[in-house]
């Protein structure tokens, strides 16, 4: 497989080290029912069949966190992009 | 029919000409008293204890493909019960009694082989942590041995003990554990239910979970809908997919998993070593090929293939404890989806659904635990309290904090 | 006299380089270009190996990588290998090989009793015997069972040639080099496209090396020399012989082997003996070719017994002519050529048995030809000596001869196709499987796509090659081929014979017979899958090449389906079998991973060190003063100066990361459980940090250097899992925040200078300029300072040890100069250097956690730790720490515990009981993480976590040790044992 770094190119995914579901938002830690929110932040998943948004680490490269897109059915991967807002910005 | 000496030799004089269908085909029934989805392992062992111990016949298994076509036949068939949290002792050693009768139980040969399962550490700090593992199943009277360097050269003198990276200061010993014929397991599941009563729909897809006022109802299959009151999700990889039919989301992430075999070759490995450098394990089956794995693939992923840089991990994990088996050569590798808890460990547990039971999050242990899963989850089907061995598999335990984390990596299912 | 089999002329082989070999002991001779097989076919050795199952006498079925019978065990010692399929396996001067899986030997083999008994021995007859009584499984049955199974001995050396890894990346690399592939290659590189051309044979050419074929006015081997003179020409092109593209991996990736050395007896000094790819492909045509077919007769595994391919592949390629009269049985018109290939070469064809009673094609003159004919059963045992025949009016003949060549049309090599799940689809018109979806980027050319005429093979590789490179954006332009000669390919396969009496078989390798798969179907194993897993069709070294489809035929034709209804079974990489060695490449002994050495590990080695291996790390465990000196007694040594006097330790390996920014504070904040944001500036605090399920994962001290300037240290263990960590929070939680950080592990080295003349030592190191009295440099201080006359330093006053204690960092280079500085400053004091184990000792002395707590399954509370936890803040994994459970009172907790006799050695990893209490799991208090012997306290001490261990302080509990057979009474007690009131630290 491989991942297209937005900084490096495409990359062997073997240099990439592999989070999971991007776009969970930590939970406000003072909601009333934080507890409960912060058990589905960390436990639940969408664990999606199809194209899937995830976090990535180009942990031998660049270092940086990326959201790739991805089919978890058949690998395909159709895009990425810094996971820091920052980052995209300074890199346009 | 039963099968015995006797039966093979009459059958040979015959040409082998009145064997009968292991199994039958038969057409879905509009409504059952249960629905197992998945027609693996655990699913077909639960089918088979709901129809033995509770007396459950009007059941079906439904399977999307054939029967044991998951994890079961695909698996490096190593059963064990060599396990260090409370919450998973007694469930894996009542699984490995239930092995240990198997054969006899099914009237079927799985090939059960109590050869051992030796866990090698690498450093002091490891010995210590396996002399827990050890100690925490003598605490639950299952025989574990503690073996010094010299004594693992006597069991598997070819292993690198000499110029290693990571030298073998010793290793963990189960001399119950073993290995078993995978797709055996399978077939005599599936004879011994199928025999009972219990309908196998193969090549039946179940496409929804119908769910009226909190109730389950049934399944709408490829094949049709189907009735039932109880419907039990023992779906492995595919388990989210299943669930999200009926509107739930669970702790559970799918991870490729890669496994490998050789050519076969004479007698080498008496039992079944593992590599504590690194996360890999290895056996030679009865044919001669040796079968082996490592860790994950590391990203999600329901494809059933996995990548190069997970074969090369593997194999240098190999010739890391084996150098000599260089000359040998990979025959084939395959990928399997499972289905990796948050924690590591197993679910088997009611849903919050009325009807609707779960048995899921096997991670890459599924199939030493094929035969108490099966028995757990009909009790449970069964009974809807949960059995003795099995009330740490709870669904809520993220919640309230009773996690089974085995390998203490935490939350991070690709870390297990 | 040797090579009776070898034709006069001809042949791609070397006649003037002949080659010495032997076999089962017996020498004989090739030449130059000969493959194993051939050579042994040469000199009439017929039976070369026997079968998996029952043992029957096997010969050489094929000429290619597809062989199920004819494997041998080739070398030996260290270069001993295992089911080298001899077919393929190049002769070089010297090779000695034997057969293999036989007792005593090949000629007698005691294993064919097996066949004997093979009325028993039917498919799966395993599952339903064996069973009593149940003990005798592994002791008696199954051994005996292990033994008859297996192939090849294994080997028992550690292989003395070396691997290699290597990386390739092309626009289109083309897959087999045969017409299609050449064809395709030559299209794809004239356009300027970066082409990779590869096979698994040592020349280029395919079936053109084999055939005698016309291409335009040239010889079909001619025009392969052109075709290939002008690619070795092109820069952009890169040809590959001798490398099998094993396995096509998503996003283009492909697995490559290329037998760099295995056509040599060994390879010369500095070289692989095998090289590993991946090679990085844009596109890919896939132009594998096809694989013949045989027929599924009695005793159709005889030796003699070959693929009409085979056989031509013998004569035209080797000028072998592996039998002499032999009957050709066929169901197809190729056979024809196969027929004239035999009487140009000499030999004699006894009979056209065609199983097509509507054959249009007429036969050489003279030879005796059947239509609607088949060969019911082969007579002989260790070689063909005659077939009965079947005429089309019923009438059985007995025709002498002494091999069979089989044509049966051909199987597409697809496989590659499938690895990303394509399935093949059955096309009734070409008879095959062909491919389905290939993966992104693949396409199929030639006969690999069932377009078996030369003609059309020509003209597919060229579309495809310069299709490929014109979707990257080359201006290829397909080339138009020259006529070919004239050839009829009209085939109607018979997948079976029916009254054969013989076994008919189907694999050849497993001993799969058509009756086998027919009980398969009859005991309901009808998937294709459960057929295949019942009978072990297709999973002998050859993966079912020869095998699966005929398999599937007969499937199909049991349970009246057709072959689209059956389908097949998944074909998966490798492609052919890959050695080990070469997939781990140059990862094996010491360097199997790499080895992190601190900058004066040689000034450790110089002291004589003892090191073990922490993670990639090599640290010194400890530092014995003479040989005989133990680790107990030298790490005594360490602590009891350290403790009285001074000592150092290279603490190098702990993680360092280096922050910078205005919100470096606030980030701490919401990374550690405490609070870091009022550090003051010159000072260390310790920090504890927990993954967001609330477990801790790491722990460590942060000095503030400046206002915007902070150091992190992290343990060694964990320094990577931390590095990823806080990259994650801070680019993707909380990307606002102002820092920037980076690791300076490798960039700094560090030591430990810890006992009560620590300040002593340092003091004539640090320059003068430097206040270091305890007012002006107190405990948890920190500065950048200079030492030895302006070398830059960072000076932290913390103590693992709980002595008075610095660390010191260094610039890298600076590391060795530095612990001898240090050594040479510390002498007239008493210095000694320490190691792992003093630094433990000292650490479980004064009760501080380590790796064995910091084991990802405890929380602060757990730990004792729970005022490291700030309670007005959140912070990672607080919510998550504050789950029920964690509270739970019964949850064991971090306690010391001391034995009754200070002499008994307590043991990590020992479990707690109360006194009397029976070993269960309800009864089990916890265990001990950590122990060692305190020379201090003269008594062996350890931590552990015991279910309300902070309440029962003074009570005796017992720890133990089943798996080492011990037990000792304990008493918890207070986890710090030395210095409670840490008057030592401070001083």
């Amino acid at each position: 497989m491989r991942i297209p770094c937005p900084f490096c190119g495409p990359r062997d995914s073997q240099e990439f080290s592999f989070l999971g579901q991007a776009g969970l938002k930590r939970p406000d830690p003072a909601a009333p029912d934080a507890q409960k929110q912060f058990h589905d932040y960390v436990h639940i998943r969408d664990n999606k069949a199809g194209m899937t948004k995830e976090l990535w680490l180009h942990a031998n490269g660049c270092r940086s966190w990326i959201v790739v897109e991805r089919n978890t059915l058949t690998h395909e991967v159709t895009g990425s992009e810094f996971a820091s807002p920052m980052t995209k910005e300074a890199a346009q | 029919m039963h099968y015995s000496v006797f039966s093979i030799i009459s059958q040979a004089f015959k040409g082998q000409k009145d064997w009968k269908p292991v199994w039958r085909y038969p057409e879905p029934k509009a409504e059952y008293d249960m629905l197992i989805i998945g027609g693996g392992g655990h699913g077909l062992a639960t089918a088979y204890y709901l129809a033995k111990n509770h007396g459950y016949t009007n059941i079906a298994v439904i399977e999307k493909n054939y029967l044991g076509s998951g994890s079961v036949g695909r698996n490096t068939t190593i059963v064990r019960s060599n396990y260090q949290e409370p919450g998973n002792i007694p469930f894996y050693e009542h699984s490995l009694k239930l092995w240990e009768g198997l054969e006899q139980d099914l009237n079927y040969n799985a090939m059960m082989s109590q050869r051992g399962v030796l866990n090698l550490y690498h450093s002091d700090g490891q010995r210590d942590d396996y002399a827990r593992r050890g100690n925490a199943m003598m605490m639950h009277g299952v025989r574990a041995d503690l073996l010094n360097r010299e004594q693992v050269r006597e069991v598997v003198p070819f292993l690198d003990f000499d110029n290693a990276r990571f030298p073998i200061h010793g290793g963990l010993m189960q001399w119950r554990g073993g290995t078993a014929r995978h797709d055996a397991v399978a077939w005599g599941f599936a004879r011994g239910a199928d025999s009972r009563g219990v309908d196998i729909l193969q090549n039946t897809e179940a496409k929804q979970i119908r769910v009226e006022n909190g109730k389950v109802v049934g399944v709408e299959t490829s094949r049709g809908f189907i009735k039932a009151k109880k419907v039990g999700i023992v779906a492995a990889g595919n388990t989210t997919r299943i669930a999200e039919t009926a509107g739930l989301r669970l702790p559970i992430e799918s991870y490729v998993l890669q496994a490998f075999v050789s050519e076969a070759i004479k007698p080498l490995i008496p039992c079944v070593v593992t590599f504590g450098a690194g996360h890999f394990y290895i056996s030679q089956s009865d044919k001669g090929g040796l079968v082996f794995g490592a860790s994950l693939d590391y990203y999600t992923s329901y494809a059933a293939r996995g990548n190069l840089p997970g074969v090369e991990d593997t194999i240098e994990e190999a010739m890391a404890i084996m150098p000599s088996i260089s000359r040998v050569k990979l025959l084939r590798h395959w990928g399997g989806i499972m289905d990796m808890s948050m924690d590591g460990s197993p679910i088997i547990d009611k849903t919050g659904i009325e009807g609707l039971y779960i048995d899921c999050g096997w991670c890459y242990g599924g199939f030493k635990a094929t035969p108490a899963s099966g028995y757990c989850m009909a009790h449970l089907m069964a009974t809807d309290e949960s059995h003795p061995v099995a009330t740490a598999l709870k669904l809520n335990r993220f919640e309230t904090g009773h996690v089974i984390d085995e390998a203490g990596t935490g939350a991070q299912p690709n870390l297990h | 006299m040797s090579q009776l089999h070898r034709i006069a002329s001809g042949g791609l082989i070397n006649r003037t380089k002949p080659l010495s070999f032997k076999f089962d002991g017996k020498s004989y001779q090739g030449f130059e270009g000969d493959t194993l097989a051939s050579a042994l076919l040469a000199n009439n050795v017929q039976l070369v190996a026997r079968s998996f199952k029952y043992h029957r006498p096997r010969g050489i079925l094929t000429a290619g990588s597809e062989e199920p019978n004819a494997l041998v065990e080739l070398r030996s010692g260290a270069r001993h290998e295992p089911n080298v399929r001899s077919t393929v396996a190049e002769l070089y001067d010297g090779l000695v090989a034997q057969s293999q899986n036989r007792w005593p030997s090949l000629g007698f083999d005691l294993g064919a009793v097996n066949s004997l008994l093979s009325p028993f021995f039917a498919a799966g007859f395993y599952y339903k015997t064996f069973m009593w009584p149940a003990a005798f499984w592994e002791k008696v049955y199954e051994p005996l069972i292990r033994r008859a199974a297996g192939l090849g001995k294994p080997p028992l050396h550690d292989d003395v040639d070396g691997y290699e890894k290597a990386f390739a990346h092309c626009d289109v690399l083309v897959i087999g080099a045969g017409p299609a592939g050449l064809s395709a290659a030559l299209a794809a590189a004239r356009s300027g496209a970066r082409v990779i051309l590869a096979d698994e044979g040592p020349l280029l050419g395919g079936r053109l090396l084999s055939d005698k074929r016309v291409i335009g006015n040239q010889s079909g081997l001619d025009w392969v020399r052109a075709t290939e003179a002008e690619l070795a020409s092109l820069p952009n092109v890169r040809l590959m012989p001798r490398t099998t593209i094993f396995g096509a991996y998503d996003h283009g990736v492909y697995g490559a082997l290329e037998r760099v050395n295995d056509h040599v007896a060994t390879p010369p000094a500095y070289e692989p003996r095998q090289r590993a790819y991946r090679i990085y492909a844009k596109r890919a045509v896939l132009a594998a070719g096809a694989i013949e077919r045989p027929h599924v007769f009695g005793n159709n595994d005889r030796p003699g017994v070959m693929l009409g391919s085979a056989m031509r592949t013998y004569i035209n390629r080797y000028a072998v002519l592996p039998t002499k009269r032999v009957a050709i049985f066929t169901s197809s018109d190729e056979a024809y050529a196969t027929a004239q290939d035999l009487i140009a070469a000499g030999g004699s064809v006894q009979a056209i048995i065609d199983t097509r009673a509507d054959a249009t094609i007429s036969a050489p003159k003279d030879i005796p030809h059947f239509k609607g004919a088949q060969i019911l059963n082969a007579h002989g045992n260790k070689q063909v000596q005659g077939v009965e025949i079947k005429l089309a009016d019923g009438t059985i003949r007995i025709l002498d001869c002494d091999g069979v060549a089989m044509s049966n049309g051909w199987n597409p090599a697809v496989h590659l196709t499938c690895h990303q799940g394509g399935r093949p689809v059955w096309d009734e018109k070409v008879n095959a499987f062909l491919p389905g979806t290939p993966p992104p980027g693949m396409s199929v050319a030639g006969a690999a796509q069932g377009h078996f005429g030369l003609k059309e093979t020509l003209v597919d590789g060229s579309q495809l090659g310069a299709a490929a490179a014109d979707e990257l954006g080359f201006k290829a332009q397909a080339i138009a081929p020259p006529d070919t000669d004239p050839e009829s390919l009209a085939h109607k396969p018979l997948w079976r014979v029916k009254s054969s009496s013989g076994k008919c078989f189907v694999d050849f390798q497993h001993d799969v017979t058509d009756t086998d798969i027919e009980l398969a179907n009859r005991e309901g194993f009808r998937s294709v899958e459960h057929m295949k897993r019942y009978t072990t069709l297709g999973m002998a070294t050859d993966q079912g090449k020869t095998a699966n489809i005929s398999g599937l035929a007969i499937l199909g034709e049991a349970s009246g389906r057709t072959m689209a209804e059956v389908g097949t079974t998944i074909f998966r990489p490798p492609y052919t079998p890959v050695s080990l060695g070469a997939l781990a490449g140059h990862h094996v002994h010491k360097n199997f991973r790499p080895t992190r050495l601190t900058p004066s590990h040689q000034w450790a080695e110089e002291q004589g060190a003892v090191f073990m291996e922490t993670g990639l790390w090599m640290r010194a465990q400890f530092f014995p003063k003479k040989k005989s000196e133990g680790w107990l007694e030298a790490m005594s040594r360490e602590v009891e100066i350290t403790r009285s006097k001074v000592g150092v330790c290279d603490v190098s390996t702990l993680g360092k990361i280096d922050f910078q920014g205005k919100d470096v504070g606030t980030f701490l904040d919401r990374v550690y459980t405490g609070t870091f944001s009022t550090l003051a500036v010159g000072k260390v605090r310790y920090g504890l940090m927990m993954r967001e399920d609330g477990f801790v994962q790491d722990d460590g001290t942060t000095a503030r250097l400046s206002e915007h300037h902070w150091l992190m240290t992290t343990t060694t263990a964990g320094a990577g899992k931390v590095m990823a960590h806080l990259e994650f929070c801070h680019q993707v939680l909380w990307p606002e925040l102002d820092i920037a950080f980076t690791s300076v592990t490798e960039q700094w080295a560090q030591y430990s200078i810890a006992g009560p003349h620590a300040r002593d030592v340092l003091k004539k190191l640090v320059d003068v300029q430097h206040d270091m009295s305890n007012d002006a440099f107190p405990y948890m201080a920190c500065g950048a300072i200079t030492i030895c006359n302006g070398i830059p330093a960072r000076l932290f006053r913390i103590s693992f040890s709980g002595e008075l204690a610095y660390e010191i960092g260094v610039p890298n280079r600076y590391g060795d100069a530095l612990v001898r500085a240090i050594m040479k400053a510390g002498e007239e004091f008493g210095i000694t250097p320490y190691g792992l184990e003093a630094l433990s000792t000292m650490r479980i002395e004064k009760g501080h956690v380590a790796g064995g707590e910091l084991n990802g399954q405890t929380t602060p509370r757990d730990l004792g730790l729970i005022k490291m936890v700030s309670q007005k803040k959140d912070c990672i994994g607080k919510h998550m720490s504050e789950r029920p459970a964690m509270l739970e009172p019964d949850r064991p907790i971090f306690v010391g515990l001391k034995p009754k006799n200070p002499n008994a050695k307590i043991t990590g990893g020992a479990h707690f009981l109360d006194k009397g209490a029976k070993p269960s799991l309800e009864n089990d208090l916890g265990h001990m993480m950590s122990v060692a012997y305190s020379p201090m306290l003269k008594s062996w001490i350890g931590l552990g976590l015991v279910k309300r261990g902070r309440e029962r302080i003074g009570d005796t509990i017992r720890a133990v040790d089943f798996v080492r057979g011990t037990e000792f009474d304990v008493e918890i007690c207070d986890p710090v044992f030395f210095d409670p009131e840490g008057a030592r630290l401070r001083a």
